[in-house]
């Protein structure tokens, strides 16, 4: 019979196996939370792209979007303007910053990417996890760290909303020991090789809380994801739905050449 | 209608052309699932000019606005990111069409006499796709787009003696620029799309000529034709009946690729990698650079073989004649059948390793090389070094074996006696 915590180890390895996203640096395995986003809500991608305009496109351009195709998102073009237009007056233009390249390699040290595709390089549920994975680090340059992104020379602009949180490292001698202990840890975990054959599990604690609470804040964060999944491919549920008639109509031409084949065929013996 | 057809042929041979090259050609009448490949790499053709035609009005070959115009491809243009789609779909399933036709022809038997010539001109037709891809992949300017072909051009690079001069000679730069974009984008739209026109051209008519091969590998020509119909027994008119045969198949084809292009045109990343939605950045190399899916056999055995004084070439060399050993296969196989239906148990067992290798190789050249981490230190000969290296160099004496041993265990090997007609 299997004890409990084999049970356990044997879970945390499949969990750890089919997790799926593990990080590729330093040999380092990281657990996320699923991403809850939903293409076909159309508020959330609304509530969105207002987060959007107000923390990221102060120093992240999405230059391939213009503003005048939020309509997909069904607002009208004086909503566009009046809510979402702070940069520019021309409905037409793409959504670009003010700060130039020089000034932002002087403040961050990189150039922060523009958004518009970062959903296609990162995907959802990376994005999900990234803005809950940022933690208090006096070490770093900004004073901020993250979990799903080492070393990140972002600063955490969500802090006030989110509250701030500290990293737990945990070490153990035991290889199983630390699966163990990543499997019954909440929310994201890392498990990393330590010094002199150890390992490390990483968690996030609640250090002070922001003005939403975590629920909130998830929210915010799933609705801020959806706009940039959006943003990065604005055609995808159109090609979706068109992909099913498509599909149905492949249908139907596939029953009537195949009745055609079978009737020109009867005669070969 | 008639009148019109007389008056042109009376100047130019368009029936007999086409009746020659399909509406009388005679075909055996036992094509099975395999026989759809030939006509679906056609029509993958088709798509990728078509889809190209458009995309060229709108893409930009400049190193600042080329990876723009893709997203202005993608978003304001009508209808573009289907074309887009449609395009960068067509590339992998071209190459799934083309890789099931090759396997056909190893199956059956179908580069062996009569049919050298056909195979040779399919090598130099899959010669040509594979430098299409290569520029084409370049085209959206993306991460993957500079350091895929970075590290391309750098095998040419690694010829001895010659080689830097031919890597600056191929880019026009020293480093990809700019310049290579130009130059790249002029190969990728007219001058290999020419070469590969004329060569299919070259394939299907040395194939009307000889006549097709069947799964039973039998010569349906020399079979005494029937007096009533003037054809072999076992064989039909292309037109209507492979018309409407090849019809089916395309329907089931574009209903695959639909399903592909338009719920998963990225396919999890292997037919648009995620980083080359990231532009070009000369000063940044990607942590993981893997070329697309349908090079990674090759690219897998590249990366295995060792340096060799000094040299990174012989991993080029191996790549290379990985691929040209492709065009000596018709005078390897000596084997006293054509189809795998009657040859012995030695071809079989070595086709099967064959593909399994390529397979394996395939996904090795995705992957990280140290997937399957290392062997322990103290280990004699193996100590530390990467296992997935191991397995690739093992597999990839495999891959030579199955061409290099092929003139032995195929005359060897005991065949099973072939009928007289094809088996249905």
């Amino acid at each position: 019979m299997m004890s409990v915590s084999h049970v356990r180890t044997l879970s945390a390895v499949l969990l750890f196996a089919a997790a799926g996203a593990v990080a590729a640096s330093g040999g380092a395995d990281i657990r996320m939370e699923p991403s809850p986003i939903n293409r076909l809500s159309l508020e959330s991608q609304q509530r969105g792209v207002r987060t959007f305009v107000n923390y990221c496109l102060n120093c992240h351009s999405a230059r391939y979007m213009r503003y005048n195709r939020l309509t997909d998102l069904g607002l009208t073009e004086t909503q566009i303007r009046g809510n979402l237009m702070f940069a520019t007056t021309k409905i037409g233009e793409t959504m670009t910053v003010a700060m130039t390249p020089a000034d932002a390699k002087a403040w961050f040290g990189v150039l922060p990417p523009d958004l518009t595709v970062e959903a296609r390089v990162r995907g959802d549920e990376w994005l999900y996890n990234y803005f809950l994975a940022f933690y208090r680090d006096d070490g770093a340059p900004s004073g901020w760290n993250n979990l799903v992104f080492p070393n990140v020379a972002m600063p955490h602009v969500l802090a006030e909303l989110s509250g701030t949180n500290r990293l737990v490292t945990t070490e153990f001698k035991d290889h199983e020991e630390a699966q163990a202990a990543a499997l019954a840890a909440k929310g994201i975990v890392v498990l990393a090789p330590g010094k002199n054959h150890t390992y490390v599990v990483k968690t996030l604690v609640v250090d002070t809380p922001g003005t939403l609470t975590p629920i909130q804040y998830r929210e915010m964060v799933a609705d801020l994801v959806n706009y940039l999944d959006y943003m990065a491919e604005p055609m995808k549920n159109k090609r979706v739905s068109l992909g099913l008639a498509v599909l149905l109509y492949l249908g139907l031409l596939f029953g009537f050449a195949y009745w055609m084949k079978r009737e020109y065929w009867k005669d070969v013996h | 209608m008639q009148k019109l057809l007389t008056w042109i042929d009376d100047r130019f041979p368009l029936t007999a052309l086409w009746e020659s090259q399909w509406g009388k050609y005679v075909a055996p009448k036992n094509f099975n699932f395999w026989y759809y490949f030939g006509s679906l790499a056609a029509f993958a053709l088709v798509i990728q000019i078509a889809t190209g035609i458009f995309l060229t009005m709108s893409y930009k070959p400049d190193a600042a606005k080329a990876f723009e115009s893709v997203e202005y491809i993608m978003r304001d243009v009508s209808w573009g990111w289907l074309i887009r789609y449609m395009h960068s779909t067509g590339a992998s399933m071209f190459f799934i069409v083309v890789y099931l036709h090759m396997y056909r022809g190893l199956m059956y038997g179908s580069y062996r006499k009569p049919r050298e010539l056909i195979w040779i001109f399919g090598c130099l037709i899959y010669l040509c796709l594979m430098a299409e891809a290569f520029f084409g992949y370049l085209l959206p300017w993306g991460q993957m787009s500079y350091w895929g072909a970075q590290v391309i051009v750098n095998l040419f690079s690694a010829v001895p003696i010659i080689g830097e001069d031919l890597g600056i000679w191929i880019r026009g730069d020293y480093t990809i620029s700019d310049i290579t974009l130009n130059r790249f984008f002029a190969f990728h739209v007219i001058a290999v799309p020419l070469v590969l026109l004329g060569l299919v051209a070259a394939h299907l008519m040395a194939l009307h000529e000889t006549g097709s091969n069947n799964p039973d590998g039998i010569e349906i020509k020399k079979q005494p034709k029937d007096p009533a119909t003037g054809l072999p027994p076992d064989g039909i008119y292309s037109h209507p009946y492979y018309t409407v045969k090849d019809i089916v198949g395309v329907v089931v084809f574009l209903a695959v690729f639909s399903s592909i292009m338009f719920f998963a045109p990225d396919m999890g990343g292997y037919f648009l990698e995620a980083n080359n939605f990231i532009p070009a950045d000369p000063l940044k190399t990607p942590e993981h650079i893997a070329p697309v899916w349908y090079f990674t056999p090759y690219y897998a055995m590249l990366r295995a073989v060792p340096s060799f004084l000094g040299s990174q070439f012989w991993g080029v060399i191996v790549m290379g004649a990985a691929v040209m050993i492709l065009f000596a296969l018709p005078w390897l196989d000596r084997g006293a059948v054509l189809s795998i239906r009657y040859r012995g148990r030695q071809y079989k067992i070595w086709l099967a390793l064959f593909v399994v290798s390529f397979l394996i190789l395939g996904y090795l050249g995705v992957v990280p090389i140290t997937i399957w981490g290392q062997f322990p230190d103290g280990w004699p000969l193996l100590g530390s070094a990467d296992r997935a290296t191991v397995v690739t160099r093992v597999l990839t004496v495999v891959y030579f074996l199955f061409f290099l041993l092929m003139p032995w265990y195929t005359a060897r090997d005991k065949t099973k006696p072939v009928p007289e007609r094809v088996t249905g």
